[in-house]
Order: structure tokens, then sequence, then C-alpha cells
């Protein structure tokens, strides 16, 4: 199945929404204020933000008030605007193999999909003949070791985990001499969930990356903040937090086979220009899609491709 | 947890509230920003609709009220309509069936279920026997993590068996929970997307089987405009009695709890509020509705109050009061006290009425400025003065007023809610009584903020 259709199934209920809206409003076929204002609060109720939002509305006043306009038109001319933001945040993921082993940290606040995403992630680069290990962590979630065994044993993978509740930063110092002896290509580590605003949690983060750092100056070579597409404007603080604290320098959106919005991401991309490698869009291995802001707009619009 | 809408909301307001005339321009202004804060606080568009329109149609409504300015009545209006919305149904959970009773907890993936099952087992542990059972089949060790909770605070758990399907581990609760003579069984189920028909499907089949009493949807308080999907398709299809907002503490928005509420109709009956399993708290809808339109929580007052009572002073305090010798020099410790809650702009923040003259009050620091004026006055007493006030004449007030810049009516005010509270000591001394003191606390400079926690501690 391709990106565009298992991509297609999940928004089809946001597309739905928008267009199904647009419709209705451009029985009126003029671009009146009324118009403008039900227009940005579609595209509120997809969850893009109000200033994302009033900004593209705006744009749309500027350019196009009273004026006659269809609905094909207003369809295209907002994916075109949608797909301008995101663009910049459509990069490819590439493991530099200068980098032995490359290290990959995933973050992110609770339930968010990280340690399902590595499992989904390793599988993939596992194709790509890359030889990969996982270190758990997560030594403060209930059975958070054992949910990274399971899928380690689905790949075949090595785990390096500790006992229940011991020092995540130290296993984390331990478990990254063991790859480096090991000789892996990829290591990842799967790190408790947690909010951004409790700062003693942040911090342990840091504290984390400190001791990867003892052990492999360059290190972590990816940290990559899980974010659940289903949440709402507090994404955005996320970004910015998990940002400054612990140097993201990469995104992955779960959980879009599901949502009925998924405009956060144009909210994210609004604050900044982080890469979006790729969209979890199912619970199984197999459901994680790179990331394609063309595909992603027109879908959301339910244009053709 | 609801602070950013509030802040939005009160702008709002204090754009209108003092004006003496509305037009109808003044009024849609209101309403577009009423509606902005409430879809930036992540209220889905469907209930932000509605609830605007109830508002304008009862603002349409309302008879104009000579005495009261159009924009007052407009924070009235929204104030009620959002009380409304919220509800007043009771939070109290049903067991009301032959036990075993059945708890069954459903929702979205990582939505924080097992956590809260955890958590609810721990509340309810005390007063009944307790059996916890996983029917997530699907997350890998979701099972294990059940267990690993359960024998964290000490509630049985259903053993796993592996290779067992979601309604063959439903039944096999059941009946293990009659056998063990359970009074409460806990289900836990995998998550699922409200979309995937198989997976809603079979939930619903584990309901018909298991009857619980309680259904409650588990939906992170961080959740966008999907809020009201959720809601919606997972009453229709499953049915649900309850809501639980799980990291609320995570959050200043919560736009869901109202979505949520509105969307189904089934009452909010906890909010998770952090990651250790006693982190759970029942919820109040007429507490938290005051909150966001900041119209104030006289609860939150006292329990914050009881926090930052020194404990020692407590103590002491308490005893002068049995004893009947409660003098000037006890009054200055009991207003310093005060002091050391917070602020008064932020103590009037939390009680109803008062809320509006935050901002003012605060500005001018009028409140902190009596409290400091009342401290003035005690201090520019003798000794002998602040041990036998009843010495204090018309001669000795004139100086004192002198000494501390105030009138010789303030020390009269001053001494006057003294003689008061000492009246109310001494009862207390007398009959040991409470509801003497309560009565009397009314009528004190500080009392009235008191009386609602005295039921429960006294905050001195
Ligand atoms: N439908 C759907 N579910 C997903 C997706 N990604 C993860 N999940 C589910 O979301 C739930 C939480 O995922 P986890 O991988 O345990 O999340 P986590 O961030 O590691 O959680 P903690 O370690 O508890 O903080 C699980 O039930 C996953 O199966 C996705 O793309 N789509
Ligand atoms: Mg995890």
């Amino acid at each position: 199945m391709s990106f565009w259709e298992k991509l297609g199934l999940g928004l089809k209920k946001t597309s739905n929404a928008i267009t199904g809206g647009i419709s209705d409003i451009f029985t009126k076929k003029k671009l009146d204020s009324a118009t403008l204002e039900e227009l940005e609060e579609l595209l509120i109720s997809a969850d893009f933000g109000v200033a994302t939002a009033t900004e593209i509305m705006q744009k749309f006043a500027a350019q196009k008030q009273d004026k006659e306009i269809s609905d094909e038109e207003i369809r295209t001319l907002l994916a075109a605007e949608i797909e301008q933001r995101l663009a910049p945040c459509e990069q490819s993921f590439a493991i530099d193999s200068a980098h032995k082993p490359y290290v990959i940290l995933m973050v992110g606040v609770n339930g968010a999909g990280k340690t399902t995403t590595i499992g989904k992630l390793a599988a993939k680069l596992q194709q790509q003949g890359k030889k990969v290990s996982f270190i758990a962590g997560d030594t403060f979630r209930a059975a958070a070791v054992e949910q990274l065994k399971v899928w380690a044993e689905r790949l075949n993978i090595r785990v390096f985990a500790g006992p229940d509740g011991c020092d995540s930063a130290g296993l984390c110092y331990d478990g990254l001499n063991a790859a480096v002896k090991n000789g892996d290509d990829v290591v990842f580590i799967d790190t408790a969930g947690r909010l951004q605003n409790k700062s003693g949690l942040m911090d342990e983060l840091k504290k984390i990356v400190r001791v990867i750092q003892k052990v492999i100056p360059d290190a972590p070579h990816k940290v990559l903040l899980t974010l659940d597409a289903t949440t709402g404007q507090n994404a955005v603080s996320q970004v910015q937090i998990f940002r400054e604290i612990v140097g993201v320098n990469g995104l992955i959106v779960t959980k879009l086979d599901g949502t009925s919005k998924g405009g956060i991401l144009v909210a994210i991309a609004a604050e900044s220009k982080l890469p979006i490698y790729y969209i979890g869009v199912g619970e199984k291995i197999e459901d994680l899609d790179v990331f394609s802001a063309r595909d992603y707009s027109r879908q959301l619009l339910n244009l053709p491709k | 947890m609801f602070e950013n809408l509030t802040d939005k909301l009160s702008q709002a307001f204090s754009k209108i509230t003092s004006r003496g005339v509305l037009n109808e321009k003044d009024i849609d202004d209101a309403m577009r920003e009423i509606r902005i804060a409430l879809l930036e606080a992540d209220v889905s568009l469907p209930v932000v609709k509605s609830f605007i329109s109830d508002v304008k149609t009862e603002a349409l409504g309302e008879k104009v009220v000579k005495s009261v300015k159009p924009g007052q009545m407009v924070v009235k209006i929204v104030h009620d309509e959002l009380i409304k919305l919220l509800g007043s149904e009771t939070t109290e959970l049903n067991f009301n069936a032959p036990a075993p009773v059945c708890m069954l907890l459903v929702g979205l993936q990582g939505s924080g279920k097992t956590t809260t099952a955890a958590k609810i087992a721990k509340r309810l542990k005390k007063n009944k026997r307790i059996l916890l059972a996983s029917l997530d089949v699907y997350r890998p060790a979701a099972q294990e993590q059940l267990a690993q909770l359960a024998k964290q605070i000490d509630v049985d758990v259903l053993p796993i068996v592996a290779g067992q399907r979601p309604l063959e581990i439903t039944k096999r609760a059941l009946q293990e929970a009659k056998n063990g003579v359970y009074d409460l069984l806990i289900l836990d189920t995998a998550g699922r997307l409200q979309i995937d028909e198989t997976l809603m499907n079979e939930v619903a089949e584990v309901k018909k089987i298991a009857e619980p009493t309680e259904t409650l949807l588990v939906t992170d308080a961080l959740i966008g405009q999907e809020a009201c999907n959720v809601a919606k398709e997972f009453n229709e299809k499953v049915g649900i009695t309850g809501l639980v907002l799980t990291r609320m503490d995570g959050t200043s928005r919560a736009g869901a709890a109202l979505s949520m509420k509105m969307i189904s109709g089934a009452p909010i009956k906890f909010l998770g509020i952090g990651e250790k399993l006693d982190e759970i708290e029942e919820f109040h809808a007429d507490r938290i509705a005051g909150r966001i339109l900041g119209q104030g929580d006289v609860v939150s007052l006292v329990e914050k109050a009881i926090e930052n009572v020194d404990r020692a002073e407590a103590e002491k305090m308490a005893g002068k009061m049995l004893s009947g010798s409660f003098d000037l020099n006890d009054m200055l410790n009991q207003m310093r006290q005060m002091q050391k809650i917070g602020s008064m702009g932020s103590i009037l923040g939390m009680i109803p009425g008062l809320s509006k003259f935050k901002s003012q009050i605060e500005e001018s620091g009028v409140c902190d400025n009596l409290m400091k004026k009342q401290e003035a006055i005690i201090l520019s007493m003798t000794k002998e003065e602040r041990l036998h006030p009843d010495i204090i004449k018309a001669s000795r007030k004139r100086r004192i007023a002198l000494g501390s810049g105030v009138e010789v009516h303030d020390v009269n005010v001053l001494l006057k809610s003294y003689e008061q509270m000492a009246t109310m000591m001494k009862k207390m001394g007398k009959f040991g009584s409470l509801s003497a003191m309560s009565k009397m606390l009314k009528n004190s400079p500080f009392g009235a903020m008191m009386t609602n926690g005295i039921n429960k501690r006294f905050p001195f």
C-alpha cells in the first residue's frame, strides 16, 4: 500500500470535514468576510492553531476579498499554502555512517509512541543492512523494558537493559559502551515519557545527554521527538521545550491513521522548521511512512495527487 | 490547569464590564474574543459554536436590569452557561449492582488507561476487594504493565494466560471475580481508534458480557479538536458513564474537558494529575467553572492556607485559644500567618465575588496595605497594652494612632475586631465548639475567608 493510500484512510475524515465545510461556504460563491471567518474556524477545528489559521485567512482576504471563487480554486489555493508551509520540514532520514554507532535518542511525552516508533524505525534500518541495537532507557514506567524487548525479539535485535528503577543515565552509559564494543551501526535509546513542564524530569533527560557525550562526544546524532497527532496546541510547546532542553533535531508524528485533523503539523511548522522525518499510521511494524508535504496537503483537502 | 482560558476570558471581559453602554458591535466583539479564547484552549469547534449561540440567545432574552451594567450581565450569562456546560452531576462512582461489580476503562492509544486503572484501584482498595484484569493483547507487554502496577499497590490481578483473546479473558476475569469473592473487577482494555470498527465492536462485546456499572472513557487532556469525535464515537458505539482526563498536570488549556462533557453528556469523574499512583483527584464541576471565569474557589484557598501555615505556630495558637488567653500579640501573629499565605491579591482571586477586584487591588496594594496598617497599629502599642488590651482608653488610642500614622477610628476598628475574636476564643475554651467559632469568624476581618474550611480543619 502506498503512502498515499494509507494516509488516505486516516485523513479521509479530515478531508471530508474541511472540504465539506468549504463546499458549504461556497454555495455563496463570494469570498466575503463571513466566509473568511468560517474558513478560519475550519482550519482551527483541524488543529491549525488560531494564529496560523488567522494568518492564512488574512492572506486570502488580501488577495481574493469579494471576488467570485470556485470551490476547486479555494481548495487548490489552500493546499498550496499548506504545502508551502510544510515543505521545509520535508527531509529524508539518513544515517551518516561516519558515526559508528549512530546514536538516536527518542524523547516525548507519555504515550506519544516512542517505543513503538523505535520498533518500526529499527525495522527500516535493518532492511538497509544496518546492525541495530536498543538501550531500554525507560526505567520508570512499569513493563517499559518488557515492551521494548518484545519489539527486539520480533526483529532479532539486542537490548541493553538494567533492573527496574535503575538510573537511566547510568544505564545509557553502560549500554553505549556495549554498543561501541559490539560494533553496532545504529543504537536507539528509548526514554521514559515525560511532560515538558516537569523541570525535574527534563533535567534528567539533559543528564542522559551529558552521559551519552562522555562515551561519544558528538552523540546523540539524532534526537527525535515523537508527537501524537491527536494533541492540540500543547504540541507546539512540546516542540519548543524539548528542543531547547535536549536539542531535538527531528520529529516523528504518530497516530495519523486515527486523527481526523493533523493540522497541528502546520502550526508546528509555523514555529520551527524541524524536519518531520516520518509519520506513524498504525500499530504494525510497517506502519511508518516518509512525510511528504505535497501528498499531505493535497490529501488533507481531498485533491487529486 | 485552565489558566490559559481564564486569562483570555478575563481579557475579553475586562473590555466590556466597565462600560455603561454596550452596542451590538461591542457584544459581537466580546463574543468573538470568547470564541477565540475557547478555541485556543482546544475546546472543540462544535462545542464553541453551540456555547456562543446559547450565550447570545440568553443575552437577547435577558431583561435590562437598571442596576447592572450590560457588560456585567454578559459575564454573568457566560458564567451560568459555563456551569451548565460542565454540569453539576455527581462524580460519585456507581457500584449499584450485585458483587462483583465491574468497571470498564476505554480510550485511544496512549491515553493513560492502565495507569488510571491502578490509580482508581489504589483509591478504592481500602473499602473494596478489587481484581484488576488487562484485556490488552495488542500492545507488547501491556498485560505485564498492569500486573506490575497491581503489585506496587498490592491489589490482585488476573493471571496472564498467553494467547487468550479479550473476550475469553473477560469471561475468565468475571469467573475469577465471582470465585474469589471480589467486590469490584476493573477491566483495562487496549487503546483503540474510534474509527477502528473491528476493535470498537470488540469492546462493545466485552461490555455486553461484563455488564459494567461504570464505563469510563479515559482521555489525554492534551488532546486537540479530535476530542469531540472521540467522545461522540465512544459514546455511541460503546456507551460511557463517565470521563477521566489524564495529564491535567501538563496543560493550562484542557478545553477537552468542556468538549467531552458536552458531546458525551457523561460527567467527568476523575482528573489524572501526575505519574504517581495517588495522583488522581475527583472532579468538581462547580469549582472548576468558577476557576475558569476567575470566580474563585474558596476551598482551594483554605487548602492553600493550611499548607502554608507554620505548624508550630498553629499548635501554639490552638493552645492559646483553648486556654482563652488570646491577646493582641496573638492577633499580630495571626495576621502575619495570613501574609505568609500569599499576597492579598492572589487570595482574593480565589474568593467568589472578589476576584474581579483582584487586579485593581494588586495594583493599588490596598489590601496588603490594610494588613500593614493593622500591623503598624499593634506595633505602636506597649507590651502592656498588647497583653491587656482593655487598658487602651481614649488617650492611649490617640497616642497609638499618632505613632502608627492612622486615625483614632482605625484603632477602634482594630480593637473591635480583636474583641470579637477574643470573645470567640473564650467561647471555644468553654465549649470547645467549632460552630460558635465559625459564626464569630464571619464577623472578623479575615474570618469570612476561613469559614468554609472550618469543618475540615482550622487553618491556624
Ligand atoms: N493507531 C496508532 N497507534 C500508535 C501509533 N504509534 C503508537 N501507537 C500506539 O500508541 C500507544 C503508545 O505507544 P508507545 O510506543 O507505548 O508510546 P511511548 O511514547 O513509548 O509511551 P510511554 O513509554 O508510556 O511514554 C501504543 O498502544 C501504540 O501501539 C500510530 O502511528 N498509530
Ligand atoms: Mg515507551
